[in-house]
């Protein structure tokens, strides 16, 4: 079956017209597509994740789609003002779209002399960075890209507003693959936000996303960055993100994984000058029988760098989810400050976490901590909210959607908090009773003020 | 109102309450002092039903029905309402969620409708302003990062709020500010009530002359080992509880 995937996924490959642009990344990785080997529950990196799902279908390229209204809703992100670019079925809306009339944003077919010579320049650049943390679906990735998006903020440059970029997939006579890559550059001093969000209508479909994102945040830069999987729970996602940061730069971001059949997402944060901070929060909250993997490295290359990574997942039903936070720090790296906390609460006996830091530390007068648990709700808030009237089983929604909420409620953009907790109050609280008072900020009308 | 009569608890296999006897009618106000460690926390946990507090021997009634066997959320809906000494953080829970959520509970209990959530808001605006809390609040996490104060305070909200029947205020007092104080007694006395009784376990008479007591108890070693009016207090403060316990000690 793997096989099989491999040649047809190549001969997907080779039908597609090609950029001019493009042409040499795509010869290079229909090679090394075609030299890798599938993963095994052997592979390391895919040890707790079955492609089976995957591999059950043969995905070809998908006809051109209309927008529909849950697509449109699917698209909006109330409240956020963004600058917005929206792929439906792997082709830009352009009904949907807007930022294209931003000098900042083009596509790699529409990119001028300049904006291509960046692209020969950095696209696959930042990917090849960290050794061993690149696989082989960024390779077919390489080998299909016809098509991208190129963001480039200028030097002291600061994006108005944000920037929403959203691959979006609805139904198709048979099923089919869309490959996402963007490329964001900022230069000295630039500052953004942009949100990659990923989602779906309601209508059956089978389809396979394959996502690459590579980002480079040059000195004194800023990224207020938010990548957002909110697709069907049939969608198989498998996507990465690669930073390269510059001196005294900043990477903040926000990860969210509701669930899929499949939803894998890497990340990897290459600390390349001294000085830069990644601060990086993320929440997986799969249900049924959905699979989230989380696989995040942050490559402390140079002296002086802190990251801290935070990340909560709760596993409902039969679903599955796996995190394995790398902190690789490198000999040269002293004074680095490495911080990555991952809690984990499971909901019923049948879901499963398999969460792992991975510790590589070469360099003496570094801190590093670290921390990895499954949880139980705790028992002193329990009994608190008890004490009150509230049932047992509404106290748990509520504590468990707290657990999750904390992380919202800290995010820098209300809009997308108010985005993501209705979204959140319908997983934890599926009996409608136990959910009444998820909401109540928004009900009563407070809910975005003094965040 | 409530009764309660010869209690034992333990806490992971320690007696802590050693038969302890109290009598509380309908609008009286009774004080609790004592020693650290005596046991007025678990009095007030064990009363509320919370989990790892065994209740060995005794019996409590409160308006007629055993509690004992209840689970905590049904002692709270039938009017029993303990403000904690160490009031629980729950990062990402809104207050005002929280609020809503056992103020609709009470109600559903008593064969009330619920408030709708804007007519709930405003409620909750006046009690925070009761109590002299920022509105801010209601948005914030359960007691999340509030000052020592401000939590006292957020208890006594919910005590307005939720209107029980048996208010066991466990020292509420601790941590305030002379006007916080004066905040908190207002609140208090403004719910005296006929029909709603208090226990206050204080180590400060001070807040005595605020919320003047019906009775004082003394609760040292696990039982009440000595019960009078007011006055007791003064007394307390003056001498201490070596004097007490002696004579307990000679007693047993
Ligand atoms: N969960 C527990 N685990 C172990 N021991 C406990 C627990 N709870 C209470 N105790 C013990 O029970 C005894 C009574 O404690 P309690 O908190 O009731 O005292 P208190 O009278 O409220 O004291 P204070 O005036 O200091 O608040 C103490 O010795 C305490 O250490
Ligand atoms: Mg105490």
């Amino acid at each position: 079956m793997a096989e099989q995937f491999q040649t047809q996924q190549l001969a997907l490959a080779n039908s597609v017209a090609q950029l001019p642009l493009l042409t040499t990344l795509n010869a290079q990785g229909r090679e090394a597509f075609a030299e890798a080997a599938m993963p095994t529950r052997k592979t390391e990196a895919w040890k707790y994740t079955s492609l089976t799902a995957l591999l059950a279908n043969e995905y070809g390229a998908p006809a051109v789609a209309g927008s529909n209204e849950q697509l449109t809703a699917a698209a909006t992100i109330n409240g956020l003002d963004a600058a917005r670019l929206v792929f439906v079925n792997g082709q830009l809306s352009n009904e949907l779209s807007d930022a294209l009339a931003l000098q900042q944003v083009t596509l790699f077919s529409q990119a001028n002399d300049g904006q291509q010579a960046l692209i020969s320049e950095k696209l696959n650049s930042v990917l090849t960075q960290a050794q061993g943390s690149e696989h082989l679906f960024n390779d077919l990735n390489n080998a299909n890209v016809n098509e991208g998006v190129l963001i480039h903020v200028g030097k002291n440059e600061r994006l108005q507003q944000p920037l929403q970029i959203s691959y979006l997939t609805t139904q198709n006579a048979n099923p089919f693959a869309v490959t996402a890559r963007i490329l964001l550059v900022m230069e000295t001093g630039a500052d953004a936000t942009v949100v990659e969000h990923y989602g779906s209508d309601e209508h059956a479909q089978v389809n396979f996303t394959n996502a690459l994102t590579e980002i480079l945040v040059g000195d004194n830069a800023r990224l207020q960055h938010y990548r957002l999987n909110l697709m069907q729970e049939e969608s198989l996602h498998i996507g990465s993100t690669h930073i390269d940061l510059g001196r005294d730069s900043q990477y903040n971001a926000f990860h969210l994984a509701l669930g899929s059949r499949i939803t894998r997402s890497d990340l990897v944060v290459n600390h390349n000058k001294g000085g830069s901070h990644c601060e990086i929060s993320g929440v997986y909250i799969p249900q049924n029988q959905q699979l989230v993997d989380f696989h995040t490295c942050i490559e402390h290359k140079v002296a002086h760098c802190t990251s801290n990574e935070v990340f909560r997942g709760i596993m409902n039903d039969k679903a599955k989810a796996v995190f394995n936070g790398r902190i690789h720090i490198h000999p040269q790296a002293q004074k680095t400050l490495a911080e990555l906390s991952n809690k984990n609460l499971l909901l019923t006996n049948s879901a499963e976490i398999n969460t792992k830091p991975e510790l590589e530390i070469y360099a003496d007068d570094v801190k590093c901590a670290h921390g990895a648990t499954v949880a139980q709700l705790d028992e002193k808030g329990l009994f608190y909210l008890r004490s009150r009237g509230i049932s047992k089983r509404e106290a748990e929604v509520i504590m468990s959607f707290g657990f999750i909420n904390e992380l919202l409620e800290a995010l820098p953009d209300e809009a997308i908090t108010n985005l993501l907790r209705p979204i959140l109050a319908q997983r934890f609280g599926r009996e409608q009773d136990l959910a009444l008072h998820l909401l109540e900020n928004e009900a009563a009308g407070i809910a975005g003020e003094n965040a | 109102m409530i009764s309660i009569k010869n209690l034992h608890a333990n806490v992971e296999d320690k007696q802590i309450l050693k038969g302890l006897n109290l009598e509380i009618g309908p609008g009286e106000v009774h004080a609790i002092m004592g020693p650290n460690g005596a046991g007025k926390s678990t009095l007030g946990n064990v009363l509320s039903g919370r989990d790892g507090y065994e209740v060995t021997e005794g019996s409590v009634v409160l308006n007629g029905k055993d509690i004992l066997e209840m689970e905590p959320e049904e002692r709270a809906r039938e009017g029993l309402f303990l403000a904690f000494q160490y009031p629980v953080e729950i990062p990402g829970v809104s207050n005002l969620e929280f609020l809503k959520a056992s103020v609709d509970a009470v109600r559903a209990h008593q064969g009330k409708d619920a408030l709708d959530s804007v007519q709930f808001l405003k409620l909750a605006r006046e009690k925070c302003k009761a109590v002299n809390l920022d509105a801010s609040f209601l948005k914030r996490g359960v007691n999340e990062g509030f000052s020592g104060g401000e939590k006292k305070r957020n208890e006594l909200m919910q005590m307005m709020l939720l209107e029980p029947e048996l208010c066991i205020l466990d020292e509420t007092d601790s941590g305030l500010d002379i006007d916080a104080l004066q905040v908190v007694a207002e609140g208090v006395n403004a719910m005296r009530d006929p029909k709603r009784s208090f226990i206050v376990v204080t180590h400060y008479q001070r807040l005595l002359d605020y919320i003047v007591p019906d009775y004082v108890h003394v609760l040292a070693n696990g039982r009440i080992v000595k019960s009078g009016g007011k006055e007791l207090a003064l007394e307390l403060e003056e001498k201490g509880y070596g004097w007490l316990e002696n004579s307990d000690n000679g007693a047993a």
